[in-house]
């Protein structure tokens, strides 16, 4: 009863397939947007600012809802993927995604703004005066000095990603190892009454939880106190 | 035809123009300046003075134009970007990048520019600056703040400017770090063949380090010009601080061992001074203060004051309701100021063309 069976380790494989993918596409996306937001002094600032931080207060289902119609048969987004012959993106890996990066990137873009704006105008002022260009002072100035920033984005976009639920059932549904993810297998179990399976790995999570959010504590004390 | 002597003076010169509203300020500064030794830029805090220097910098984007030994930085039609100005700026607040060792901050913009243009080594620079002890130090954040502001000066020197900007380097620092910096800052100005822009509202720095002087006031240039003759001018706001006086450029003419003084001879007189320790006839700055000179109208015969000047007053102002500041010749071009009461000038029946006796009671020598 207290043993995971294959599909089970497949869900946890998944899960940290899907939270790595995802993290990795929000250190550019996120990165780029943070830039922006944290140097625009343009009106429209704010709309987007806000667009980006919806899914905090969204339910994932609302985000899952309207992303299923969009990537659906009918969806803008599903006639384009169709005329482009890469099929439906619902009920795909892809599509849990493309679900994740949206639903994370507040969790991302906060924190990687918040390190850009403390940092100021200054390190790069002085950097230009030092002959760097713009992008060489993004690179030798800028992101080493918002590495706290990177970190806590990295952490939280891994851990709320592994956390999902409410987006990948509407979106992913639970297709194993295409989409199944442990939120979703630890939900069958419970379903099924395999509550021994439904213990192990949501005690599983709740440590995996409990040790990011210590590291993250440790090491955001740390960095921001070298930087200071 | 262009001969060489007018490329010559175009290249030893900074020309600039700048309009620039923000907020409610607005910055409109035109002046041109000798690309020689160090120009002051010098008002109360507000007028402009940092922003000024950011427009030289193209960190802050004015209009107008701006020439520097005859390359244009900026026109109508050109702007040429910050990194792609050969110009080096130190900061008020040193701004060290607090991810990099100190070596890593002085290499920084070293790395950046040509090898064939690296004029400056990182050898000579340590040297200059006392650097050697910090170079390994990978915490700039803890150096003190006159180390910090040392190894800013010495990364900005390394990119090998041709121009360099100093936005009030001794502001942020106490007052011993200040006397700790301030023989740096005199040194690179003996040494260093690079014009400097330095900004400051304090006059006694302005005074020892600046060979030439821009007055702003609300945005506005209303005075440029060599620091002796700009310092003893009566009808700038320099002349009614309580330590307005001038800089005299002297030359150390004699020591008088057996007294243990220094006379330091001047165009149209000399000064005794307590024992200085540079060779006869190096070169050194002193200021006399409107405050510590005092008139006679005849030679004093018994005075414990050994530095006497026999002047001519050229112009006198008065100076709120009972003071009124002299500005007297002492030869053919060294002026003093004197700040005396009301009273005394009516008493002694001064005017516009007396001859005084000047009575110097104290001199402040500045390197």
């Amino acid at each position: 009863m207290n043993i995971l069976d294959p599909a089970d380790l497949q869900a946890v494989w998944l899960t940290l397939k899907l939270a790595s993918v995802t993290t990795l596409l929000l250190l550019f996306f996120a990165t780029s947007i943070a830039w922006w937001l944290a140097h625009s002094h343009k009106w429209y600032k704010g709309v987007v600012s806000a667009l980006v931080a919806l899914p905090l207060v969204l339910p994932p289902t609302v985000l899952g809802f309207y992303l299923l119609l969009i990537m659906g048969p009918h969806g803008v987004v599903g006639e384009i993927t169709s005329a482009l012959h890469l099929g439906r993106l619902p009920f795909t890996f892809s599509g849990l995604v493309i679900g994740s990066v949206l639903f994370s990137m507040p969790f991302a873009v906060q924190p990687i703004q918040n390190a850009f704006e403390a940092m100021g105008k200054r390190p790069l002022e002085v950097a230009a005066t030092l002959r760097a260009s713009p992008w060489d002072r993004f690179v030798s100035v800028a992101l080493p000095l918002a590495r706290p920033g990177f970190l806590t984005a990295i952490i939280l976009a891994f851990s709320h990603t592994v956390g999902e639920f409410g987006v990948v059932l509407m979106l992913g549904g639970n297709i194993p190892g295409e989409t199944r993810v442990l939120s979703v297998d630890i939900y069958n179990h419970v379903e099924a009454m395999e509550l021994g399976t439904a213990h192990l790995l949501a005690g599983g999570m709740v440590l995996f939880s409990f040790t990011v959010l210590l590291g993250l504590y440790f090491a955001g004390g740390k960095s921001w106190k070298g930087l200071r | 035809m262009e001969g060489p002597a007018v490329s010559e003076i175009l290249r030893k010169e900074i020309q600039a123009q700048f309009k620039l509203q923000l907020g409610n300020f607005t910055l409109d500064a035109e002046f041109k300046v000798p690309a020689v030794g160090v120009t002051g830029l010098f008002g109360p805090s507000g007028c402009g003075k940092t922003t000024l220097l950011r427009c030289i910098a193209g960190l802050d984007l004015a209009q107008g134009s701006l020439h520097v030994n005859g390359v244009t930085w900026q026109d109508a039609n050109t702007f040429v970007k910050t990194h792609r100005r050969p110009l080096g700026y130190v900061f008020q607040e040193a701004s060290l990048f607090p991810h990099l060792s100190v070596r890593a901050n002085l290499e920084y913009g070293y790395q950046r520019i040509k090898p064939a243009e690296r004029k400056v080594k990182l050898d000579q620079v340590v040297e200059w600056l006392g650097l050697s002890h910090l170079l390994d130090r990978n915490d700039p954040a803890k150096l003190s703040g006159g180390e910090r502001q040392r190894v800013a000066i010495g990364r900005a020197l390394l990119t090998s400017p041709r121009i360099l900007l100093m936005d009030e380097p001794l502001s942020a620092l106490d007052a011993i770090s200040k006397q700790d910096i301030l023989p740096y800052l005199e040194r690179l100005h003996r040494e260093l063949d690079i014009p400097v822009f330095y900004v400051s509202h304090a006059i006694d720095e302005v005074a020892r380090l600046a060979d030439h002087l821009i007055l702003l006031d609300q945005g506005r240039v209303i005075a440029n010009g060599p620091i002796h003759e700009t310092l003893a001018r009566l009808d700038l706001p320099t002349a009614h601080f309580d330590d307005a006086g001038v800089v005299i450029q002297a030359a150390i003419a004699k020591h008088d061992e057996p007294y243990h003084l220094t006379r330091l001879d001047f165009s149209g007189g000399n000064l005794w001074v307590g024992k200085l320790h540079q060779m006869i006839g190096t070169q050194v700055r002193a200021r006399v203060l409107a405050r510590d000179v005092s008139i006679a109208t005849l030679m004093p015969r018994e005075s414990s004051i050994s530095n006497i000047l026999e002047g001519v007053i050229n112009e006198i102002r008065d100076e709120g309701p009972d003071k009124v500041i002299l500005r007297i010749f002492i030869g053919e071009s060294q002026v003093l100021l004197s700040r005396i009461t009301r009273r005394s000038r009516d008493q002694l029946g001064l005017s516009v063309g007396r001859t005084v006796y000047a009575q110097v009671k104290s001199v402040a020598l500045m390197s």
